[in-house]
């Protein structure tokens, strides 16, 4: 790992919880009260575009949720991955409008999809779903409700059942 | 949205708007003729893939890409295995890489044809439309040719390719590259030095390229503003730092450098797709991975283990480490990403597409602030958005 992503690593040094490098990708994970000064610094380092800004759920897993923020600088290119862990009762992020107005709508969406709230967000509401929608599809204990097949004689399997999850290790 | 008041009218344009592109709603707020604020509506084409995608192995996904980005179906696919082999830690053989490559590259010319056509007819320009479409019409017989399919190809593979290409698959793709400069010259010569197609594009839905940053635009629209962006320089991938092309660069962000930059993307990747048939070789289209890839059906009758490993592939899919990587690709209309999550089971934990028309649209309100109602058109068909890859 070197040039931009390296740099920006060492700036971070202070903040960063957790570094991890998978096939070439540096992602750093960063405390919610550092991620603001985070992003400042990764576009200071070079790092002017916000490519995406995404969450994971990692249910059952604590922390729960993952906002990741996927940073791209131009010249030269180079890529770098912060993530903030935030839990399922607390799930408040700072807002990143204020350095990229980008970030506007891919907050809006991860709220809708996730529930995650962004703190000072100018106009946080549901994007992608309508406004009176229950729930937050992406979270891995939202139910998945299949149609049901329309005819008699045959034994109902939903897509999704049609391969079983096979976990890791077996 | 500013209340009603005498000053200003809130105009609502779609979904079902013609020029919208697919169904987008827009809320103008208009004094007089001039737009002062405008706010898209998204969400009417929203289709929940990344949910899906969640809940299904890694094989059965390849279904879900071209359905995203339905114009340049190719390259969306190309997208997600990329990320899945990326994943793996394998990367296709070079046969299959450079057939990829070369179909790639078509669809980014199909694609461009389909915004040459509609943006021509959203300004009358009728005839424009029926020559493009005529055009595409031939590239997508060359695809139907390879893969049976016109639209969802479903032809990638993780690890390669689903078959080897077709005979008379080269001579049909050199005969229409053969055709396709004389048609996009005739179509610069319709609408390059025409009156009124400048007067509608020059100067309008101007993005600055500060602002394109800001926003996140890639693709066309970024290049169109002056800034030379493009992942296939940036961060090559399926070997395109082996060819020679060149990126088109516009210089004041109007819809006018953007039709520029797009017609010539065009003639550069007809240069492209050239000299990749130049360099196709014989051998294989799939990894030679029986944890990958299913194993040849004159296998299956010989070896006990061709037929585990098919029973395991068939029954359960691919297993890959735990970790996270980010594959993108240079769409027509931007930057096209696949994040995904893996914790080591046969399902990805996390899909995200990073659809480039998602951030592209969200500097739609920049660009048509000050603007007049009849610039709304042009500016939507300047982005180039795509629906489906909007609301995914």
């Amino acid at each position: 790992m070197t040039g931009a992503p390296a740099r920006l690593a060492a700036r971070l040094a202070a903040a960063v919880r957790e570094r991890a490098e998978f096939r070439d990708e540096l992602t750093l994970v960063v405390s919610r009260e550092d991620l603001l000064e985070a992003l400042q610094a990764a576009r200071a380092e070079g790092f002017v575009m916000l490519t995406d800004l995404t969450a994971v759920d990692r249910h059952p897993a604590r922390p729960r949720f993952e906002v990741v923020y996927l940073l791209t600088a131009l010249d030269p290119p180079a890529r770098v991955r912060l993530k903030v862990r935030v839990e399922a009762d607390d799930a408040t992020v700072p807002s990143a409008t204020g350095l990229w107005p980008g970030a506007s709508w891919l907050e809006r969406e991860v709220y809708d999809l996730f529930g995650i709230v962004f703190i000072g967000h100018p106009d946080l509401r549901r994007i992608l779903l309508p406004d009176d929608w229950e729930g937050h599809p992406l979270r891995k204990d939202y139910p998945l409700v299949e149609e049901p097949v329309q005819f008699r004689g045959h034994t109902p399997k939903v897509p999704s059942q049609i391969i079983p999850r096979v976990p890791p290790g077996q | 949205m500013a209340e009603l008041t005498r000053e200003t009218l809130v105009l609502n344009m779609g979904p079902q708007h013609p020029s919208t592109h697919g169904v987008l709603r827009l809320l103008l707020e208009l004094e007089g003729e001039v737009i002062v604020g405008a706010h898209p509506v998204i969400g009417y084409l929203h289709t929940g893939f990344e949910k899906e995608m969640e809940t299904r192995t890694y094989h059965q996904n390849i279904v879900f890409p071209p359905r995203i980005e339905y114009l340049a179906t190719f390259i969306e696919e190309q997208a997600y295995v990329l990320a899945v082999e990326k994943l793996l830690g394998i990367t296709a053989p070079p046969r299959a890489q450079t057939i990829r490559l070369i179909l790639a590259e078509l669809s980014r010319i199909a694609s461009h044809l389909v915004y040459l056509g509609t943006a021509a007819i959203d300004l009358n320009v009728s005839s424009v439309f029926m020559y493009c479409f005529r055009d595409r019409e031939q590239i997508l017989d060359i695809f139907e040719m390879v893969s049976g399919q016109r639209m969802m190809h479903g032809y990638f593979r993780i690890g390669g390719l689903q078959w080897d290409l077709p005979e008379g698959f080269v001579p049909r793709v050199r005969a229409f590259l053969e055709e396709l400069p004389r048609h996009l010259d005739e179509y610069e010569a319709l609408l390059t030095d025409n009156l009124i197609w400048r007067r509608r594009t020059e100067g309008v839905a101007v993005l600055s390229a500060d602002d394109a940053l800001r926003y996140g635009c890639t693709g066309p629209v970024l290049r169109g503003s002056g800034v030379p962006y493009d992942v296939r320089k940036a961060f090559p991938y399926g070997g395109y730092d082996q060819y020679a092309f060149d990126i088109p660069v516009g210089r004041r962000g109007d819809a006018f450098d953007r039709y520029r930059v797009r017609m010539e993307e065009m003639r550069q990747s007809r240069r492209i797709v050239l000299q990749a048939l130049d360099r196709l070789a014989p051998g294989p289209v799939m990894v030679d991975d029986p944890k990958v890839a299913l194993p040849p059906r004159s296998e299956l009758v010989r070896s006990m283990e061709a037929v585990i490993h098919h029973f395991k592939l068939v029954s359960e899919g691919i297993h890959p480490p735990p970790g996270e990587v980010y594959a993108a690709v240079e769409s027509p209309r931007g930057e096209k990403g696949y994040y995904i999550v893996s914790d080591g089971s046969n399902r990805p934990v996390r899909v995200r597409v990073r659809s480039a028309s998602f951030n592209n649209l969200q500097a739609l309100p920049v660009m048509l602030y000050r603007g007049t109602v009849a610039d709304v058109v042009v500016a939507i068909a300047s982005i180039d958005i795509v629906l489906g890859d909007v609301d995914r």
